[in-house]
This record gives C-alpha cells, sequence and structure tokens, in this order.
C-alpha cells in the first residue's frame, strides 16, 4: 500500500523466491534487495513532495508566459523569504502530525512569541536575551500542550484549540494592545538577521535550508526520529518495543512549538514591529503546507523535505495569483483547492496497487 | 530453583476474572505448552509475565527472586522476551527497523550517533533466514503476509540472549515448513538451556516440542502435566471441560 517511510525500497512483485527452495533465501533475499536500491529514482517518484515539486515546476513555466514580473530575480527572492517562515513551522508541524497529532496553536504562539521577545528587547536587553525568551515562550507552550495530551491523553485537536485561545489571549494582555516597534540597543542586527541575506539568499531561507537538513537527518538517521515514526505506526507496539511513548510525545509538540518560536524571531526581525496579531489564521497555511507536502493526518508519515515544498506552492499559489491580476480573495480558495488536490493524488497513488 | 515461578496470579478487569490463581514453574531448557479456549485467559497470562500489566494479585519469581515489573521493558532486562499474539508491529516500518524497535544499533560518526542501517539490515537478515522465512529485512511491514511478520516478531525475541521466550500463537498465521522451522527453534532454544512457553491452539505442535503441558479453563489452570503422560484426548477433554480437571 502506502510507502512514505523515511527509507523505504521498492521492490517488483513478490513471489519469486518461492519456487527455488533450495537455494539460500537470504541470498536471493540480498540480490533482490540490492537491485531495487540500484532505482533509486522510482522510489523518489513514488513520495508526494516529488510531485508537489514537479507542480511547483509547471506552475513556474506556465507564470514565466503569464507574467514577465514572474521569473525575476526579485520576485524569487520575495517568494522564497515569504514561504521560507512557513516552511520552518512546517517542518515541526510534520513532527507532530507523523504522530497523529495537530497542532492548532501555532499562529496565536507565533503571536505570543512576537511579544514576549518585542517586549524583552523593548525593555533594553540584548539579543541574546530576547532570543532565549523567544524560544522558552515556544518551549512552554509546547510542553503544556504534550504534557495534556500524552499524558492526560487528551485529543490533540481540543488541547491545541484551547491553546490557540489562550496563547492569543495572553499575547494581548501582555502587549496591553500596542504595537511593539522599538527593539532595544541590538534592533540594527535583529532586523539584520530577519530581514537580510547572505549570498543573496535571505536569511530565513538559510535558516530553513539548515533546518530542513537536520530534520532530514533526524527523520532518517537518530532514534529519536525512528520512534517518533514508529508512534505515528502503532502507539501501542511502539510502547510495548519499549519507547517512551509519553516523553516523545511531549517532545514533539515541543520540536513543533520552537520552530513556530524561530519563526517569530526571524519573523519580527523581518516585518519590524511585533503586534499581537501576529500569526493569526496561520495556523491553517502551516497545517495546509505539511499535508500538501504529504504529510497523512493518521500518522506515521513524514519527510523532511515536504515542508519546505508545501509551504512552496502555497507561497506561489499566493504570487502567482497575485502577478495573474487575480484577486487576493480568490487566494484561500487555491489553498483549499490544492490542499484537497494533494491529499486526493495521495489517495489515487495508494490505490495504485503497491 | 525454578527459572520461572508464577504463584497464585490473578488477574481481574473490572468484573472479569480472567485469572484466578494460577500457579506455574518453569526450568531452565525447558518448554511448556500452554493451552485452553478462547478466552481462557492464556494471553494474559503472557503479558503479565511480560510486563504489560501488573497481575492483580500473586507473585512472580525469577531464579528465586521476587520481581515486579512495571513495563515491558523491565521483563525485558530480566530476560523475557515475547511475541505478542497481534505481533504489535509498526506497519509503517521496515521488517529490519521492527526487529531492532526500541533498542536500535548506533554508529558513531564524531559527536554524532546515527543508526546503523547495514549492520542492522544484516543482522535481522542473519535471523530471518535462520528462520527459513522469506521475510526482506528492507520491506516494509505493510506488504507481508500474515506469516512474514510472524516471522518479524518472532526475530525479535532473538536479539538478545533471553532466559525466557514467550510465544502467543506464534505459528496461527504460517506455512508448513515455517511452523517446522518455528518448532526446530524452540527445540534450539531449549537444548541452549532456555526456557519457552508456548500457546497454541496446535495440538501436534505442543506434543512435538513441549515437555509439559498446562491448561486453562476459564482462568484457571486445571492440569498440569508431562507430555509422556498425557495424551491429545487427554488435554482436548480439559480444554472443553469435559474432564473436570487431571
Ligand atoms: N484489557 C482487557 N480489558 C478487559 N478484559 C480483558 C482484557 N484483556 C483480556 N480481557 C478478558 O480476559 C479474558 C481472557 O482473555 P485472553 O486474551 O487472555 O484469552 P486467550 O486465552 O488468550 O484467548 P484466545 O485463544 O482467543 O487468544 C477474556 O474474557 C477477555 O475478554
Ligand atoms: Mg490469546
Amino acid at each position: 500500500m502506502t510507502d512514505q517511510t523515511t527509507d523505504q525500497h521498492n521492490r517488483p512483485g513478490q513471489g519469486t523466491a518461492g519456487s527455488t527452495s533450495n537455494v539460500d533465501h537470504a541470498t536471493i533475499d540480498e540480490s533482490i534487495t540490492e537491485r531495487q536500491e540500484v532505482s533509486g529514482f522510482a522510489a523518489v517518484m513514488r513520495t508526494q513532495p516529488f510531485w508537489v515539486f514537479m507542480a511547483i515546476i509547471a506552475i513556474g513555466i506556465v507564470m514565466t508566459f503569464v507574467s514577465d514580473a514572474f521569473m525575476t530575480e526579485r520576485n524569487m527572492f520575495n517568494i522564497t523569504r515569504n514561504f521560507a517562515f512557513f516552511g520552518i513551522m512546517a517542518l515541526g508541524m510534520s513532527a507532530v502530525i507523523c504522530t497523529a497529532g495537530i497542532d492548532l496553536s501555532v499562529g496565536s504562539l507565533l503571536g505570543l512569541c512576537a511579544i514576549t521577545l518585542g517586549l524583552t528587547m523593548q525593555a533594553g536587553f540584548g539579543i541574546g536575551a530576547g532570543f532565549i525568551v523567544c524560544m522558552l515562550t515556544a518551549a512552554v507552550i509546547g510542553a503544556i500542550n504534550g504534557i495534556l495530551i500524552a499524558y492526560l491523553r487528551m485529543a490533540p485537536f481540543v488541547v491545541t484549540l484551547g491553546m490557540l485561545a489562550m496563547a492569543r489571549s495572553i499575547a494581548m494582555v501582555l502587549s496591553d494592545n500596542k504595537m511593539i516597534y522599538d527593539f532595544g540597543p541590538d534592533m540594527d542586527l535583529f532586523e539584520w538577521i530577519g530581514g537580510e541575506s547572505m549570498l543573496g539568499v535571505p536569511n530565513v531561507v538559510w535558516l530553513l535550508i539548515f533546518l530542513t537538513a537536520v530534520f532530514w537527518w533526524v527523520w532518517r538517521y537518530s532514534t529519536w526520529g525512528r520512534w517518533v515514526i514508529a508512534i505515528g505506526g502503532n502507539a501501542q507496539a511502539a510502547k510495548l518495543a519499549g519507547i517512551p511513548v509519553e516523553r516523545m510525545i511531549v517532545s514533539v509538540y515541543m520540536v513543533c512549538s520552537m520552530c513556530t518560536g524561530l519563526a517569530a524571531f526571524m519573523f519580527i526581525g523581518y516585518i519590524g514591529s511585533a503586534t499581537n496579531g501576529v500569526g493569526v489564521t496561520y495556523e491553517l497555511n502551516v497545517i495546509a503546507a505539511t499535508v500538501i507536502g504529504g504529510a497523512n493526518l493518521m500518522g506515521g508519515v513524514v519527510y523532511a523535505l515536504g515542508a519546505p515544498i508545501g509551504a512552496a506552492l502555497v507561497e506561489l499559489i499566493r504570487n502567482s495569483l497575485l502577478l495573474a491580476g487575480i484577486p487576493a480573495l480568490w487566494q484561500q480558495f487555491f489553498v483549499g483547492l490544492f490542499l484537497i488536490l494533494a491529499v486526493l493524488l495521495e489517495q489515487i497513488r495508494n490505490r495504485g496497487g503497491k | 530453583m525454578s527459572l520461572l515461578e508464577l504463584s497464585n496470579i490473578t488477574k481481574s478487569f473490572g468484573a472479569i476474572h480472567a485469572l484466578n490463581g494460577v500457579s506455574l514453574e518453569i526450568e531452565a531448557g525447558e518448554a511448556v505448552g500452554l493451552m485452553g479456549d478462547n478466552g481462557a485467559g492464556k494471553s494474559t497470562l503472557m503479558k503479565i509475565i511480560a510486563g504489560n500489566y501488573p497481575p492483580t494479585q500473586g507473585q512472580i519469581q525469577i531464579e528465586g527472586q521476587i520481581v515486579e515489573f512495571s513495563q515491558p521493558i523491565d521483563a525485558r532486562e530480566a530476560g523475557i522476551e515475547i511475541v505478542y499474539q497481534d505481533l504489535a508491529l509498526c506497519d509503517n516500518l521496515t521488517a529490519g527497523a521492527n526487529v531492532y524497535l526500541g533498542r536500535e544499533l548506533k554508529r558513531k560518526i564524531g559527536p554524532f550517533s546515527m543508526l546503523d542501517y547495514p549492520a542492522m539490515y544484516k543482522r535481522a537478515g542473519e535471523l530471518f533466514s535462520s528462520l527459513k522465512s522469506e521475510t526482506r529485512p528492507r520491506d516494509l511491514v505493510r506488504q507481508m503476509s500474515g506469516g512474514q511478520r510472524q516471522a518479524v516478531a518472532i526475530a525479535r525475541t532473538q536479539l538478545s540472549d533471553p532466559k525466557l521466550v514467550l510465544m502467543d500463537e506464534p505459528t496461527a498465521a504460517i506455512s508448513v515448513r515455517q511452523v517446522a522451522e518455528v518448532l526446530a527453534l524452540i527445540k534450539r532454544l531449549k537444548d541452549t538451556g532456555h526456557a519457552v512457553i508456548l500457546v497454541s491452539h496446535r495440538m501436534p505442535d505442543v506434543f512435538e516440542v513441549c515437555d509439559r503441558v498446562a491448561v486453562l479453563r476459564r482462568g484457571s489452570k486445571v492440569a498440569d502435566k508431562c507430555i509422556d503422560e498425557t495424551s491429545p484426548e487427554e488435554v482436548t477433554g480439559l480444554i472443553i471441560g469435559a474432564i473436570e480437571a487431571a
């Protein structure tokens, strides 16, 4: 059936070894396995991110004809920078969705982190202190989500929906409904990190590339990643195998929140002001990006590349509509359409009998 | 001193009394067949030994020491491995990953320690071929047949060198050839001083490899006999209740 784990290899139909019962089966297994590994491209072709990537290329090609402004360096710069914030959040969301969970509180958390970070720096503390406060805020919220979900066995949807409301409310109370635009002594550095670029690539895109590489490694080579995927596949079996399922779930929600914390740090530096309204409804785009990138809400499936690719598609849709002169009011329609198409595509691929 | 000694194990799930005062001993190098009708309490007893849940009453001794397992890993550390009746596998992982689940092999590269795929797949492949199973370590469990899945669950018990292997219907879904391999494995385990408890509905299997057979009926042990002193007919009678106790 589906084949979206991090380390799968494909194999033509079974049953070839059955008739040769005298031969050492391990030898046959080995040769079959090796032959499959050669065709690594076939494995890639079966993944959701690959097809979404193809869609991105296709839209890109169409857009070069529709609008001269599309293929410009400036526009590419903008697209990549805009989707990088969502991409970073989607990397964390992928982990949560891999455990068959969901985190609806990321948008509100972005706002809360913006305020705690802003207040700290406005009060005259340096950028290091601001960063720590921002990440601590995220870690605490993630830990609360995780503990309620893992130990009190509450539904992730409900817990994080509650947190969506509470985090936003705390952000409003803390900010006293005022905008923060003075970031103290390290303001220049702060805004440079979030808003500027190195070697022609926005800093936030560098961060996204770095984090994607880290997650790629984590999903493929770390025990933590392996255990998260196992929990998503069969939490009961994972528990029986001695995996500390509850602790793992808490860590997953903390990782998700801390990705949002990082995104907040970069985002506020980029826009240069913090309000308690930052990130309203972002959870929808982040979840959409994650699912378009191949995450399965049933859990057990994760791709590191899925998050940035899904986020890229969402941003590309927004940008293309803008350049094609279609009213911005249609944006959410197309994001929703692609979300449904992506899930449909996955269904079709799975039904394709492998 | 027995390897494992259960005394008066009782287990209730709310109003359901799954086990009533079951005592059982097993020596190293011995295989005990545990038989009984559906719902007799066989799996419940196995799960108690494997640390899935504590008994409501009664005690477990391993080599004379009283043990209390609060989680499966405690039992594993005490040298008990189990093949669960429902196999407890992660469908989205490969066979090799399932074999090593929870005790992955790692290799150090500088400050990083990473999963050692080649070593895990190699060892898993050896385990499968020693079970004469056509299970490829790199295949996803989701695409596997019932027998291949069973091989994965059995291979898992062979990673460490356990004192006691619990097998809850390990041959339920496999072919004749593989049944022979599992029985051969049980014999090998006995010869190397391991103990095995085999839960099975298949009379010939139990009579072929077990030294003793214990029969559970509605949560109570109604018989515990040497295999030479009983017969399939008697055991059948005990299971269905035609013979009260023996
Ligand atoms: N977690 C549980 N909660 C409630 N009741 C349970 C639970 N586990 C088992 N039982 C009950 O305990 C009794 C014994 O079940 P058990 O699974 O041990 O039977 P079994 O002998 O293994 O049967 P089978 O041959 O069908 O596998 C049954 O009545 C079952 O409904
Ligand atoms: Mg059972």
